[in-house]
């Protein structure tokens, strides 16, 4: 670049789609005739025209080398180094920094000028990772003229068996720009290897899994949530079980980065809901090392391993969302993590009261793990609009709802022991005497979500490593 | 080579380290087993088992139990282990 800069002269940088550029075309062209100019165009090297020195700047490296941040910017350089710069139109600047040449008789006394191409979003990390220090410290991979990027993340064993976005240094720069944490900022150690995880790490996993920078707050608030010991996040991987992290997330952020919590909010179609999940267990395969096949032993399980992430539909003022119900206040965004395997979904099209549907849920509940076995891992109740209706109609708010679960959820111990009804499984025989509840006092987690239509409800058992209830939990944490 | 595109590892960027196993003893004579029980249902049943056969064979047993099978077992855990034992049955059993 340094030989398209004078030694001693004047530089602007402009570009045609500027009206402030365009309006002082007849400046660049008085001060041309008047001495040493040299014009880096971002946009139509044609423009100015009648000036001699015009530099075709497309590619915008004498920008982002300039630093400049809107047009037209006019530097004077002295002895080979810039000595002053003024931005926009200002007769009074320009004519004190150029002299009299610069004066624009007829033009209006000030104008200001526009945003620098090279500063639009998204450029800026594009040309700070083709010419500058992008200061990132992950290992640089490359990749050869002819093979295929995409084809280079599986073949190194990135990939969750669907294709990644190549985490590219302008992807990765993208990324840390959605959040303003320092890139070597260690998160958490991610098992199964106890890796430590930098925020760089995040954001390159979180490129691959094709998020947007602005989910970046959530990606990391779901990361150090899974990183709390109660979650167990290892034991979670390591399992035999169908189960994997499944992410429910409140507040604000999952409606400002557009998460889906209506129609088809369990399914696919939303880039929020599918990336964030699905970049979790990216970190968890890439950084922790955490591979299927290896340390994940899963005996079949769960297409939601792939990702599984939805939001909560708070739009009713009468319903407690999933995080406040869990001691976090209104108005912050939360994250739940919950050991989830796969949807069971619920019909019941008949009942028409709350204390009929309570019956109708308890038994479809009973079902999670065996229908036998209790106190043996816990579950997500999500309640779509028709069966919410019919509570709320009734007068149940979700404390009773979960009250008259609680209680419909209880069983003569008799029904449940190993052998009762002609079942093996069971709960043991210690047990015949007893009530016996089939979640946790606080196991079962419910939830609103779903499209308008559709007596359903969505039944998401649990792990059975929540049985230990002081050591395994689902976990609920404020996103910073 | 012509480089078409620069990548960024996602990987903690670290290398197992391989250690050699030790070699099974000739024999248990004279030795401590451990066995360690990793919290699964039932694992006590199938140590009981176990220990019965060590008892008849007149080799020494100690038991252990890992606080749940969810986590790892802690280092102190396995620390007394390998300071009371000379080998280990680590039972998983559903």
């Amino acid at each position: 670049m340094a030989d398209t800069l004078p030694n001693d002269g004047l530089v602007i940088v402009a570009k045609r789609d500027c009206p402030t550029c365009v309006l002082i075309e007849p400046v660049m062209q008085n001060l041309d005739r008047a001495g040493a100019l040299t014009v880096f165009s971002q946009d139509d090297p044609t423009f100015p025209s009648g000036v001699r020195s015009v530099v075709d700047d497309h590619d915008l490296e004498r920008s982002f080398h300039l630093k400049i941040e809107s047009v037209p910017t006019l530097i004077r350089f002295r002895g080979g180094r810039e000595v002053e710069r003024t931005v926009g139109w200002d007769r009074q600047e320009w004519t004190r920094l150029a002299g009299a040449a610069a004066e624009g008789e007829g033009l209006p006394a000030w104008q200001p000028g526009c945003g620098s191409k090279s500063v639009e979003p998204g450029v800026h990390e594009a040309l700070l990772a083709r010419y500058g220090e992008t200061g990132l410290k992950s290992r640089q991979i490359d990749v050869g003229n002819w093979d295929d990027p995409i084809e280079a993340c599986f073949e190194r064993g990135w990939s969750d068996g669907l294709p990644v976005v190549p985490p590219t240094d302008e992807r990765i720069l993208r990324m840390l720009g959605g959040t303003d944490r320092k890139p070597d900022e260690v998160i958490g150690l991610i098992p199964p290897n106890l890796a430590p995880c930098t925020v760089e790490k995040v954001a390159i996993n979180a490129v691959m899994a094709g998020c947007k920078p602005e989910y970046m707050p959530v990606v990391l608030g779901v990361l150090e949530a899974s990183l709390d010991p109660l979650f167990v996040l290892h034991g979670l991987l390591c399992t035999t079980h169908f189960s994997g992290p499944l992410v429910i997330i409140n507040g604000p952020a999952a409606r400002a980065i557009g998460m889906n919590s209506g129609v088809n909010a369990l399914g696919q179609g939303n880039r929020a809901n599918a990336t964030i999940g699905r970049a979790l267990q990216l970190i968890v395969r890439n950084v922790g090392g955490g591979l299927p096949g290896a340390i994940d032993r899963a005996t079949l399980g769960n297409p939601g391993k792939y990702t599984f992430c939805f939001a909560e539909d708070e739009s009713d003022p009468d319903w407690e969302p999933l995080a406040q119900r869990r001691g976090i206040a209104a108005g912050k965004s939360v994250v739940t993590l919950f050991h989830g395997e796969g949807v069971n979904g619920f019909i019941d099209q008949k009942s028409r009261t709350p204390e009929e549907l309570v019956r109708s849920l308890a038994s479809g509940l009973f079902g999670v793990g065996h229908p036998k076995l209790c106190l043996a891992g816990n579950a997500v109740l999500v309640l779509a609009p028709e069966h919410y209706k019919i509570f709320k109609d009734g007068g149940f708010n979700r404390r009773r709802i979960e009250d008259e679960l609680y209680q419909a959820l209880k069983r003569p111990g008799r029904d449940v022991i190993r052998g009762a009804h002609g079942v093996a499984e069971g709960m043991p025989s210690s047990f015949a005497d007893k009530m016996v509840d089939k979640f946790q006092p606080d196991g079962l987690l419910i939830v609103r979500a779903g499209g308008e239509a559709g007596l359903f409800s969505a039944i998401i058992g649990g792990w059975p490593g929540q049985s230990v209830r002081d050591e395994c939990q689902a976990v609920t944490h404020e996103i910073r | 080579m012509n480089i078409a595109s620069k990548l960024r590892d996602p990987t903690a960027e670290t290398s197992p380290t391989r250690r050699a196993r030790l070699a099974p003893p000739q024999s248990l004579e004279g030795k401590t087993v451990a066995l360690m029980d990793i919290g699964k249902s039932r694992g006590v049943e199938f140590l009981d088992r176990l220990e019965g056969h060590f008892k008849k064979a007149g080799i020494a047993t100690k038991r252990y139990r890992k606080p749940t099978n969810t986590k790892v077992a802690p280092v102190e855990l396995m620390q007394k282990i390998a300071a009371e034992a000379q080998a280990a049955v680590i039972a998983l059993s559903d």
